[in-house]
This record gives structure tokens, C-alpha cells and sequence, in this order.
């Protein structure tokens, strides 16, 4: 601390302060830290197990379906299995993946900030959300839970088997998830470093933006719902179980109604990853700020209009179907509008096929059929067909696994250098890059075929006509494991090195790379003032305020 | 394009198919057009726009109206059409003609139960005529299952306190797979049913005999399934409790006093003439109650209570 004063009194510069990670030093030091990023990469290296467990799990899964009928375990077991894999992923590893680990490290620095608006409320949520991820994993020892992630009743509430604690653990789970929506939102208004307005922000932060609305506003949803399922189960009141009076269709509408916004938890922050990376590495500006950023909004507001296309085969009014339908397909155009944007952007670029682009691009082809697929869903008649069948499982896997998790990678792979100093091996990151594609897609499309011709999903036994895709199926699991492995290794290797990345390895033009490379605990020596806006590629960039003046807008 | 469709979809068996499999296929070719119109321009602009060297300058494009525009529009047009074209489909399934033959359907962990309007029950096979529009009312005992018949392109849920409906004209002749599609625990997987499209020749057949599982039955055991779902044991008891009619247990062989006095031999043509014509010889001291079963029987099913009724002894 003392060498630390006197390096402080000599003055602002550069490599005067030692990088967050040398800061402090020992394990409490990173417990106790509402250093954002220190936090970040708390939650990256627990979102990185959880992934491990759930995609262990996956295998699990993909394994028994090799054969029809029982190849390596029970159907109680699978059930559960299917269930904790759906669990572990969407409540521990995508919904905080993207905005709380890579958000948590980047926001403020992309804001040139010194850090998010409630640092320690930052810290709270990391702790509630490990809280709450041992609570789900404490399910395992209290007999398993064999609902699916999504607890429809009244199946939830008969059950037996760790249930109510499953749910109490996503109620636990979903505090974090707003605590951390609720310190992105007042960081984004009153952080911002001089010089930036609303349409200088990076588009990372509108993402993020949209994203943490919908925490603070879907979240509190879900975890009325899953206490009024909780007092179901426990004190026997009838809210959605036939026989105690209740309705297990409310309980739908109740899930969906966070649970759709949900899904744009998932996919907001993984576009907006994207709208960093493909500008940086076409040296472009990026094409239709405005359309990107307000299509985020739009995507956000919307997405809380369209819960009940999860229902079309439920029981719903035709009125009340058609509604639904119709708002659904109006979010397919502002996410039309972003991938043309993104290729726009790469439109006369001069394009650096590196790991994080290869990443970007494999995106947009997954993303492309993630989204495309979804109209098939959207549509009424062929919804009625394809409903709960693998054509659905294929679909949201390419939106929330492909599309997010590749998003993921391709961030971490752009910020890797400003979270550790150090570059990876590049060729075996393209290579990574290279299987994790051809691996999930080897997954993932076989199963719209089979569930167009009518295989459901959650079956643990299945005719023998569907043997042949399956077995695809898993071979691709296969392969997109050793790639996400692969992945994984050649970051952790790059570890091992000496810091040797620059302050600005890809040219980027957003506030981070004005840190140094990693940042100071207070990420910049000195109050960065925004000069020129974040996606200005031109040889002399012209000041904000001048641009502002001349009513150039974006 | 009906290889392609098969390929896709298997081969429709229902008057509803076809709608959907047309838009169906649009939303494929448009996936895999967009898929590879997307593609191509990727490829093409990372080859044509390789970086060269870090110095290379781009031009400063921020936005271009017109062209957001067209990709705002054509989208917004087409899912439109997309929209309109569910739309269409999804209401010409929604309510059945009112001559529909009504079956119920009970769903509950993990089979199928119909029945029929002659009150028949049959468990996970199901007989509908073919080019016959048939509606299906359902519900489930337990949990929520899902009724999903592929080949007609239709599913529909089946809640537990709550009736569902669906309806379909089966159009090709064989046997189609119906799958439960809503996760219902351990057993969910083989919570199958099939559905038989009989020809006309064929149902008369199943309306006169019954399906296979009744064909192949045991008469005894199918004897007391008639005695269980008809309604018999209502008034019959089996275990020699007085009812408003006589107890089966040990009436076979009685010699019997009617009414009037007469007395007669409780045999095979007592029981036949019974269950067609009750009231012709009423046991004394019973009410000539008992409503005709003419029609409502099988003329197996009758031997089957005759069976049934003498092994209560």
C-alpha cells in the first residue's frame, strides 16, 4: 500500500500503478473486491464451470440418445439429467454469461468509467448468485429434479425430488440478475465520461442497456411465480393445480411472461458483442448506429408482448393466438435490421479474419438460421406441428447456445488481452473457432429434421426411424466439445506467458483501449474525455463536437 | 416438390396437411436462400476486403436511408405474408364441422383411453373412418400431456380439469404414430397411441367386431370389460348384493321365478334375450326397468357376457 502511495505521488504516468490483477494479492483480496473488473472475471471463471457441468451434462445426454431405449442410463435419470443440463445453462451460465462476466469487465471501460455506479451492490449480486448456484446444484443430493427447466404444473407441483429447492435457488438466482441489471442501467446514465452522449455510446453499452431493463422488469415475474409454485408444493394452496383448484395454464403464462424476455437476456448481449467486434475488425464504422441501437430497444419492448407463442397448442383463444403470433413476427425485423447492418458494415471494410471475427461471422450464419427458424414457430399452423418437437430444441439451441455462446467467445477472445495482457495462439483459436462451427452445427441441424418429422423432445426413448439423425447428432457433440476444449486451452495456455499485449492489439476506437492493457484498478490513469465517436475509423477523426454542430448524426 | 416434402415433413394424411406443408416449405426455401444469400456476401466481402496491411483506410459510410429502408420493408412484407399464411391454416383447424364423429380422449400417465359415441373404450389404438371428419374431445387425468399426430400436422394439449379439442379428416387409409409431446415424467417417451384410417369396408368390420386388442380378446375378459363400461354394474352387482336388478354372482344356471309366476332356466338364451329385450321376463320381485342394449352390442360382446356372467359362480 505504501509503495503504492509513492508511485501514486509521482504523478499520472503510464505503468505507474501496477494492472488490477497485481493490485492486491491473495484469495481474499478477490472475494472482497468491488473492483468491476476483478468481479467480471469472477463470474467469467464461474460461468466457465458451470458451462463445464452443464455441458457435461449435454453429453450425458447426447449418449444415451446414440441408441433407442436405454444405452447408458434410466429414463428417471435422464430426466433429470436434461432437466439440470436446461437449469445449469439458462439460469448459471447464459443470463449472466454475456452481461454479467464480459459486461461486468467491459461496460465501465467501454463508458470510460472508473468503475459501475454501485460497486458494491455489484459484489452482492456475484455472492447471491453463487449462493444461489450451490443451491441448484444442492438438488442433486436432494433427489434430483425431473420437471425440465421450464416447472410446468401440475407436474412440478406433484413431483417429488428437490423441486422447491430448484425453484427457490432461480428465485435466489434472479436477484442477481436484477441487482446487476439495476447497477448497469444507473451506470450507463451517470457514468458515461465527459464528452459522450446517448448516440456516442458504444453499442455495447445500448445492449446492454435493453438487457438490463428486461432483468429488472421480467425477473421480479418469475420469482412471484416460482413462490406461488413454492407455496403450491409446500403449503398446498391451490393456485395451479387442477385438483387443488387451480390453473396449470396460468402457470405458463406466468414462466413465459419472464421467461420469453428471457430469451433476449440471452441474445441482446451477444448482438452487441457483435456490433463491437465486426466494426473493429473491418476498420469500418459501423453501418446504422441508430437502426442497431433502437432495434435493441425495440427488441426489448417487444419481447414482452409475445410470451404466449410458447402456448399456441395450450389452450388459448384463436384471438388470443393470432395476437400473440402477430406481435412475434414484428421482432423478427428489427433483428433482420441488424444483420444487414453487420454486413453492411463489412461492406468495403478492410476485414482482419481474426479469432474474435471468425467468431462474429460464424454468428451471423448461426444467428441467420437461429432467427429464420424462429418463423416457422411464430407462424400458427406450422407451430401447431412443430411444437415441442426437436425442431423447437434445434431452434433455441442455435439462438441461445450457438448464437449467445459463440457471441461469448467471440467477446472473450476481443477483450482477452485487455483482461489478462496477453495475446493467445491465434491459429489454435481460429481452429477452436473452426470445430465449435462445424461441431454445433453438426449438433444441432439434424434435429430440425427430425423434429419436422415429428421426434419430441424430452423423449428418452424414441422410434428407430430417428436413429440415424441422432447418432449425427451426437457425433457433432463430439466435435463441438473438443473445440470448446480446444477453446479453453489455448486461453488458459496464453496464461502462462508474459503480458505482452499492447494497450490497443486490434485498433479498436471505443474508451478501453485507451486503458492499458490490463487496466489500472481505476482502469484509466486519467478521466478519458470522449473526443471522437466510438466507431470513427477515418485517418483524422473528426471530433464529436464538431459532428454535433454540423447535425451530422449517425 | 413432394419428395422434398415427404423428405421434410413425411407424407400428410389429413385435410389440414397441406397448408401447412406449403407454408411449411416457403419458410425452408426463404431459411435456406437467406442462409446463403447471407453467406455469400460474408465470404465475398472477407475475400474482396482481406486486410493487407494496418494502414489500409475505409470509407466513412454511417448510413444509408434507402437501403434500410428496402431491408426494413421487404422483411417486415414478408413476415407479413408469413403471418397471414399461419394465420389461414390455424383457423381452418380450429372449429369442426358439426356432423364430426365426437371421440373422447383421456389422457393419463402413460396411455391413451377412447371412446367411442357407442361408449366402446379402446386404449392407445384409435379406428376413425377415412375421408370422415372426426373431433376429438379431450382431457387428462393427472398432469398435462399433448396429443401430437404427425402426419396430420396437428397437437393439441390435454389439461388435467379442462376440455380440449381437436379434429382432422383423415385422408389416407393405414396407420399413423401419435406421440404424448408434453413432458409427463418417467413414462413419457412411450405414452404412444396409433391411429387406424380405415377404409369403409374396414370400419364396418371394427363397428361389427371391434378393434384387434377386442377381437383377440378372451370372451370372458371381454365379457367384464363390457360389464365395467356399459353401464351393468350400475344395477348388477357380482358380488351378491342386491341392486335394482338381480346380482350376476351364482345366477347362472338358476331356475328363476318370473313375474307371472312361471318359472324358467337362467341359460345362454335367458341372457341374450335379456340384455336385447329386458323386459320380457323380469326376475320377481325387480322393476322391468332395465333399458335394451340392442345396437349398443356387439353380437361378440353378448357372448362375452354370457361368458363372463358364468364364470361368476
Amino acid at each position: 500500500m505504501a509503495q503504492e502511495n509513492v508511485l501514486q505521488a509521482n504523478g499520472h504516468s503510464a505503468g505507474a500503478h501496477l494492472d488490477y490483477l497485481d493490485s492486491s494479492k491473495g484469495l481474499w483480496s478477490w472475494m472482497s473486491t468491488v473492483d468491476h473488473k476483478r468481479i467480471g472475471l469472477m463470474y467469467l471463471w464461474s460461468v466457465v464451470l458451470f458451462m463445464i457441468v452443464g455441458g457435461l451434462l449435454a453429453l450425458l445426454i447426447r449418449m444415451e440418445l446414440l441408441t433407442p431405449g436405454p444405452t447408458i442410463m434410466d429414463a428417471e435419470t435422464y430426466n433429470r439429467a436434461f432437466t439440470l443440463h436446461g437449469a445449469v445453462m439458462v439460469f448459471l451460465v447464459i443470463i449472466p454469461g454475456i452481461p454479467a462476466a464480459l459486461g461486468n469487465f467491459a461496460l465501465p471501460l467501454l463508458l470510460g468509467a472508473k468503475d459501475v455506479a454501485f460497486p458494491r451492490l455489484n459484489l452482492t449480486s456475484y455472492w447471491i448468485y453463487v449462493f444461489g448456484a450451490l443451491m441448484a446444484l444442492s438438488t442433486l443430493v436432494l433427489g434430483g429434479v425431473d420437471t425440465g427447466w421450464t416447472f410446468y404444473t401440475p407436474y412440478s407441483s406433484t413431483t417429488g425430488g428437490g423441486v422447491s429447492m430448484m425453484v427457490l435457488a432461480a428465485f435466489v438466482l434472479g436477484f442477481s440478475s436484477i441487482f446487476t441489471g439495476v447497477n448497469f442501467i444507473a451506470t450507463i446514465h451517470k457514468m458515461r465520461a465527459p464528452g459522450m452522449g446517448w448516440f456516442e455510446l458504444p453499442l455495447f453499452a445500448w445492449g446492454m442497456y435493453a438487457t438490463a431493463l428486461i432483468q429488472i422488469l421480467a425477473t421480479p415475474v418469475l420469482g412471484i411465480t416460482l413462490l406461488l409454485l413454492v407455496m403450491e408444493r409446500v403449503l398446498s394452496v391451490g393456485i395451479f393445480d387442477p385438483n387443488l383448484g387451480g390453473d396449470p395454464v396460468l402457470f405458463q403464462h406466468f414462466f413465459w411472461f419472464y421467461s420469453h424476455p428471457a430469451v433476449y437476456i440471452m441474445i441482446l448481449p451477444a448482438m452487441a458483442i457483435i456490433s463491437e467486434v465486426i466494426p473493429v475488425f473491418s476498420k469500418k464504422t459501423i453501418f446504422g448506429y441508430k437502426a442497431i441501437a433502437f432495434s435493441s430497444v425495440a427488441i426489448a419492448l417487444l419481447g414482452f408482448l409475445v410470451w404466449a407463442h410458447h402456448m399456441f397448442t395450450a389452450g388459448m383463444s384463436l384471438f388470443a393466438g393470432a395476437i400473440f403470433s402477430f406481435i412475434t413476427f414484428f421482432i423478427a425485423v428489427p433483428s433482420a435490421i441488424k444483420v444487414f447492418n453487420w454486413i453492411a458494415t463489412m461492406w468495403r471494410g478492410s476485414i482482419s479474419m481474426k479469432a474474435p471475427m471468425i467468431h462474429a461471422v460464424n454468428f451471423l450464419l448461426i444467428f441467420t438460421i437461429g432467427g429464420l427458424t424462429g418463423l416457422f414457430l411464430a407462424a400458427l399452423s406450422t407451430d401447431v406441428h412443430l411444437h415441442d418437437t426437436y425442431f423447437v430444441v434445434a431452434h433455441f439451441h442455435y439462438v441461445m447456445a450457438g448464437s449467445n455462446l459463440i457471441a461469448l467467445l467471440a467477446g472473450l477472445h476481443y477483450w482477452w488481452p485487455k483482461m489478462f495482457g496477453r495475446m493467445y495462439n491465434e491459429k489454435l483459436a481460429a481452429i477452436a473457432a473452426a470445430l465449435i462451427f462445424i461441431g454445433f452445427n453438426a449438433t444441432f441441424l439434424p434435429q430440425f429434421l427430425m423434429g419436422s418429422r415429428g421426434m419430441p423432445r424430452r423423449y428418452y426413448n424414441y422410434l428407430e426411424q430417428f436413429q440415424t439423425m441422432h447418432v449425427l447428432s451426437t457425433i457433432g457433440s463430439w466435435i463441438l466439445a473438443v473445440g470448446l476444449f480446444l477453446c479453453l486451452g489455448v486461453l488458459l495456455a496464453s496464461l502462462r506467458g508474459k503480458k505482452n499485449a499492447s494497450a490497443n492489439p486490434w485498433g479498436g476506437k471505443t474508451l478501453e483501449w485507451q486503458a492499458a492493457s490490463p487496466p489500472i484498478t481505476h482502469n484509466f490513469e486519467d478521466t478519458p474525455v470522449m473526443i471522437h465517436g466510438p466507431y470513427d475509423y477515418r485517418p483524422q477523426p473528426v471530433p464529436v463536437a464538431v459532428e454535433r454542430e454540423q447535425g451530422v448524426s449517425h | 416438390m413432394t419428395w422434398f416434402r415427404d423428405f421434410l415433413l413425411g407424407s400428410p394424411a389429413a385435410t389440414h396437411a397441406a397448408e401447412m406443408d406449403g407454408l411449411f416449405i416457403f419458410i425452408t426455401l426463404l431459411t435456406v436462400f437467406f442462409f446463403l444469400f447471407n453467406g455469400a456476401l460474408i465470404f465475398y466481402a472477407s475475400k474482396r476486403w482481406k486486410r493487407r496491411s494496418d494502414d489500409e483506410v475505409t470509407p466513412h459510410i454511417t448510413h444509408d436511408t434507402r437501403l434500410e429502408l428496402i431491408w426494413s420493408l421487404i422483411p417486415l412484407a414478408v413476415v407479413l405474408l408469413i403471418f397471414f399464411w399461419g394465420f389461414k391454416g390455424y383457423v381452418s383447424a380450429w372449429v369442426a364441422p358439426n356432423d364430426a364423429m365426437e371421440i373422447v380422449v383421456t389422457g393419463k400417465k402413460w396411455l391413451w383411453e377412447f371412446e367411442y359415441p357407442d361408449g366402446t373404450r379402446a386404449l392407445n389404438d384409435l379406428h376413425v373412418p377415412v375421408n370422415k371428419p372426426v373431433k376429438l374431445i379431450m382431457h387428462a387425468e393427472d398432469v398435462i400431456h399433448s396429443f401430437f399426430v404427425p402426419a396430420f400436422r396437428l397437437k393439441r394439449d390435454v389439461l388435467p380439469g379442462r376440455y380440449t379439442e381437436m379434429w382432422f379428416t383423415a385422408t389416407e387409409p393405414g396407420v399413423h404414430q401419435v406421440y404424448c409431446t408434453e413432458y409427463c415424467g418417467k413414462g413419457h417417451s412411450d405414452m404412444l397411441a396409433r391411429i387406424y384410417v380405415d377404409t369403409p369396408e374396414e370400419y364396418e368390420v371394427f363397428l361389427r367386431e371391434g378393434d384387434e386388442q377386442v377381437r383377440k380378446m378372451p370372451l370372458k375378459d371381454l365379457g367384464q370389460l363390457v360389464y365395467e363400461n356399459k353401464g351393468c354394474a350400475t344395477c348388477h352387482s357380482i358380488d351378491g348384493t342386491r341392486g335394482q336388478g338381480p346380482t350376476f354372482k351364482g345366477i347362472w344356471g338358476k331356475t328363476e321365478r318370473a313375474a307371472d309366476g312361471k318359472e324358467f332356466l337362467v341359460d345362454e338364451n335367458y341372457i341374450r334375450e335379456s340384455i336385447l329385450y329386458p323386459n320380457a321376463v323380469v326376475v320377481q320381485g325387480y322393476e322391468p326397468i332395465m333399458p335394451t342394449f340392442q345396437g349398443l352390442l356387439r353380437e361378440r360382446e353378448i357372448l362375452g357376457m354370457i361368458e363372463y356372467i358364468k364364470s361368476l359362480q
